[in-house]
C-alpha cells in the first residue's frame, strides 16, 4: 500500500465510528507548543516528577537500556544505552529505514475507524523500538507518553520490533499531569514478533477523570515468538476504549495477557484481549481482574478465536464488586474453526466474602485492613516470563499503584 | 483465663447455645465431645467474635476482660486463637502472607524461623507460596492451620475438629505439634498456654493429652469429667449413653 493508498483509505474512515466503545469527538484537540528537548529525565520539570514515576518511569535511567519521552506532541528525550536496541521517534525512524514503510498499518487497520483513521492524519511522534537480530536486550527499555496541558489531543503511532531470535523488555507509560482537565490520547501500537523472539511489554495507564483515551494496538507472532503483556490502570479515566488483539499466525507462537484493573469515580472502560490462533500450536492465555468502585462502568472482554491445529487458549476473568452503583460487564468469547484444539474460559464477577474477612480478623488484622489484604490478593496476578529483576520492579510498580487505592 | 458464664447464643434467630457454663484455667487443655450440629463450632464461633454468633444472653470473660461484645481482632490481639475446620480460600493471599499476617510481620519474605516450623510440619517453601487454601486437600488445610498458629503464638488455642478428614500419618504429626503449642511437653507448673478442642471422631486425643474432657449435647455441656473416661465412653457407647453414665455416676457420688 502506498503512502496515498493508505492516507485515501484513512480520509474514508474520517468518521467511520468504532465497533464499540462511546462514539466521543475527536474535533478541537489540539497539538499544543512544541516542547524542548532534554539532556537527561532529571531536566524533566519538577513539577511532573510522580507523574512519571507513577507511571513506572526512572528518572535516573538506572537499570534501562534505553529510555523515550514524548511530552504532548514533541519527543524531548530519547536515548539508547545497549547495543542492538533501536529507540526513537517513529517519524525519525521512518527517515532512517526505508522498509519500516511496511511496518506500517500492516497489523492494524488504518481504517479500523475514525481514531486510527486520525492517527494517521494528524499523527504526532510516537515511539519506535526495535531489537536487532539474535539481541537479548533484557535491560528493559522505558517509554512513556506524556499529556501536560489542557486540551491536547495526542495521537501516535508507535512501532515494536523484535527481530529474529531476539529478545526486548519494554516498560510504558502513559501519563496526564494533574492540571489537565481535559485531554484526548490515540495510540496505535504495532508489534511485530519475529522467529524465536520475545517481547514482554509492562503498562502503567495514569490517567486522569477528564482523559478520552482509545488505543488502538494488534501484535503478529512468527514461529515460536513470545509476546507478554502485563496491563495496569489504577487511575480514573473519562473513557477508554480498547481491545489490543495478538495474531499468533507461526508454529508455536505464544501470547500471554494479563490486565488488572481498578475502576473509581465515574470511570467508563471497555477493554478487551483477543487472541487469533492461526499457528499449529499456538497458546494464548488472557487473564484478567477488574475491580469496580464508585459509579464506575467495566466492560471486561476477552476473546480467543482458534484457528491452527493443536491450538490452546484460555480466558480467566475475574470482578470483584465494590459499590452497589459501579457496574461490571464481563464478556469472554471463544470461536472454534476446527476440531483438534482446546479453547476454556472461566469467569466469576463476586464480592469480598464475609468470611474472609471474619478468617483474616481472627489472625489479627482489623476489619479494615483484612479487605485490603483481599483486594490486593483479588488483584494480585503472577507476573509470569519477565526477567527476575523486573517482575521484581514491576511487583513494586504494581504495589505503589495499589498502595494509593487501598 | 477463659471464663464463659450462662451463655445462650442465637445463629439467624436460632437458639444454638443455652445456659453454657466453662471454665478453663491457664495451663489446661480441654476437650469438647459432641454429635454433629450440638452447637460446638458454634461456641467456638462465638469466643472468636464472629457477627453471625449473637450472644442474647451470659458473659464471656478472658484475661479478666469481658470481651462479649469486643471484634475479633481484639480477642485475637488478648491472645485467642483458632484452627478452623473449613477455612475460606483467598485468591492471591499466600499460605506465607498468612503466616506474617498472623505473626504480625509488614514484610513479604517469610521468616527464616517459621521456613524451619513448616519443615516440621513438611510444609515447603513451594507450599508457602500457594495461595490460601486453594486445592488444599483435608491434612493440608490442617498443617497450614497449624502453622499459622505456630507463627501467631496465642495463649488460648481453639481447635475445630482437628482430626478430620486428616490420614494417620497426619494425626500424629498434628498432636505432636499441638502438644507443643498447648506447653504439653513442659511440667504442668509451667504451663501457660490453655486450648480447647472440638472432635467428633476423638481421634485425636491418642496424641495429645488433654485435662478435662465435655460432652456437648442441645447447646449445653451434659457431663464432665477425665478425659481417658469420657473418651472410652464416647468412643463405646456414643454420646449420648456417655451422658447418662456421667448423670448416673453423678447421682452415685452424689449418694
Amino acid at each position: 500500500m502506498t503512502k496515498k493508498e493508505t492516507i485515501e483509505r484513512a480520509e474514508r474512515a474520517k468518521t467511520k465510528k468504532a465497533a464499540l466503545g462511546e462514539d466521543i469527538t475527536i474535533e478541537g484537540y489540539i497539538a499544543g507548543e512544541e516542547h524542548e528537548t532534554l539532556n537527561s529525565l532529571d531536566e524533566f520539570p519538577e513539577e511532573y516528577r510522580q507523574d512519571l514515576l507513577d507511571a513506572g518511569i526512572e528518572p535516573s535511567e538506572k537499570g534501562r537500556s534505553g529510555s523515550f519521552l514524548q511530552r504532548d506532541c514533541s519527543v524531548v528525550f530519547s536515548t539508547v544505552k545497549y547495543p542492538g536496541l533501536e529507540l526513537m521517534s517513529t517519524t525519525d525512524a521512518l527517515k532512517k529505514h526505508d522498509w519500516l514503510k511496511d511496518y506500517l498499518w500492516k497489523a492494524v487497520p488504518v481504517d479500523q475507524d475514525k481514531y486510527t483513521a486520525d492517527v494517521e492524519l494528524g499523527q504526532t511522534q510516537g515511539y519506535f523500538i526495535r531489537s536487532e537480530p539474535g539481541k537479548k536486550v533484557t535491560m528493559p527499555v522505558q517509554s512513556c507518553l506524556f499529556i501536560s496541558s489542557d486540551k491536547i489531543g495526542q495521537k501516535v503511532h508507535n512501532i515494536v520490533i523484535a527481530e529474529e531470535n531476539s529478545e526486548l523488555h519494554i516498560i510504558t507509560g502513559c501519563s496526564v499531569s494533574h492540571a489537565v482537565n481535559s485531554a484526548l490520547h490515540l495510540g496505535v501500537s504495532e508489534f511485530y514478533v519475529k522467529k524465536g523472539a520475545k517481547i514482554t511489554f509492562t503498562m502503567i495507564h495514569n490517567w486522569g477523570p477528564g482523559m478520552e483515551v482509545r488505543p488502538r494496538s494488534a501484535v503478529v507472532i512468527e514461529d515460536d515468538g513470545a509476546f507478554i503483556s502485563n496491563y495496569i490502570l489504577m487511575t480514573p479515566v473519562k473513557s477508554l476504549q480498547m481491545y489490543p488483539t495478538a495474531y499468533c499466525v507461526g508454529k508455536n507462537a505464544r501470547a500471554s495477557f494479563q490486565t488488572v484493573i481498578y475502576a473509581i469515580g465515574d470511570t467508563k472502560i471497555d477493554s478487551g484481549t483477543r487472541t487469533v490462533l492461526r499457528g499449529e500450536g499456538s497458546r494464548s492465555e488472557i487473564i484478567s481482574r477488574v475491580i469496580a468502585t464508585d459509579n464506575a462502568k467495566v466492560i471486561a472482554r476477552s476473546d480467543v478465536i482458534g484457528e491452527g491445529t493443536n491450538a490452546r487458549g484460555h480466558i480467566e476473568c475475574r470482578g470483584l464488586m465494590l459499590s452497589d452503583t459501579a457496574e461490571i460487564d464481563s464478556i469472554p468469547e471463544l470461536k472454534a474453526t476446527r476440531k483438534d484444539l482446546d479453547l476454556s474460559h472461566e469467569a466469576a464477577v463476586g464480592k469480598v466474602a464475609e468470611e474472609e474477612i471474619q478468617y483474616l480478623m481472627a489472625r489479627g488484622l482489623s476489619e479494615e485492613e483484612a479487605t485490603s489484604v483481599i483486594i490486593r490478593g483479588f488483584l494480585n496476578v503472577d507476573i509470569t516470563g519477565l526477567p527476575e529483576g523486573l517482575a521484581r520492579e514491576t511487583k513494586k510498580m504494581f504495589d505503589l499503584s495499589l498502595e494509593k487505592v487501598v | 483465663m477463659l471464663e464463659i458464664k450462662d451463655l445462650t447464643v442465637e445463629v439467624e434467630g436460632k437458639e444454638i447455645i443455652r445456659n453454657l457454663n466453662l471454665n478453663i484455667e491457664e495451663g489446661e487443655v480441654h476437650v469438647l465431645f459432641g454429635p454433629n450440629g450440638c452447637g460446638k463450632t458454634t461456641l467456638l464461633m462465638t469466643l472468636l467474635g464472629f457477627p453471625n454468633y449473637k450472644v442474647t444472653g451470659g458473659c464471656i470473660m478472658f484475661k479478666g476482660v469481658d470481651i462479649t461484645n469486643l471484634p475479633t481482632n481484639e480477642r485475637v490481639k488478648l491472645g485467642m486463637g483458632m484452627s478452623f475446620q473449613h477455612p475460606p480460600e483467598i485468591r492471591g493471599v499466600k499460605l506465607g502472607d498468612m503466616v506474617n499476617i498472623a505473626q504480625g510481620r509488614k514484610e513479604e519474605t517469610i521468616d527464616e524461623d517459621v521456613i524451619a516450623l513448616a519443615k516440621r510440619l513438611n510444609i515447603s517453601v513451594e507450599f508457602l507460596n500457594r495461595d490460601v487454601n486453594l486445592g488444599f486437600s483435608g491434612g493440608e488445610v490442617k498443617r497450614s492451620e497449624i502453622l499459622q498458629l505456630l507463627a501467631q503464638s496465642p495463649d488460648f488455642i481453639m481447635f475445630d475438629e482437628p482430626d478430620s478428614g486428616v490420614d494417620v500419618e497426619n494425626i500424629e504429626l498434628i498432636g505432636k505439634i499441638m502438644s507443643e503449642l498447648l506447653d504439653r511437653n513442659k511440667m504442668p507448673s509451667k504451663r501457660e498456654k490453655a486450648g480447647l478442642i472440638i472432635t467428633h471422631s476423638g481421634s485425636i486425643m491418642r496424641h495429645i493429652k488433654a485435662d478435662r474432657a465435655h460432652v456437648m449435647l442441645e447447646g449445653r455441656i451434659a457431663c464432665s469429667g477425665m478425659p481417658d473416661e469420657i473418651t472410652r465412653n464416647v468412643m463405646e457407647t456414643g454420646f449420648e449413653r456417655c451422658v447418662e453414665l456421667c448423670v448416673r455416676s453423678k447421682e452415685v457420688d452424689a449418694e
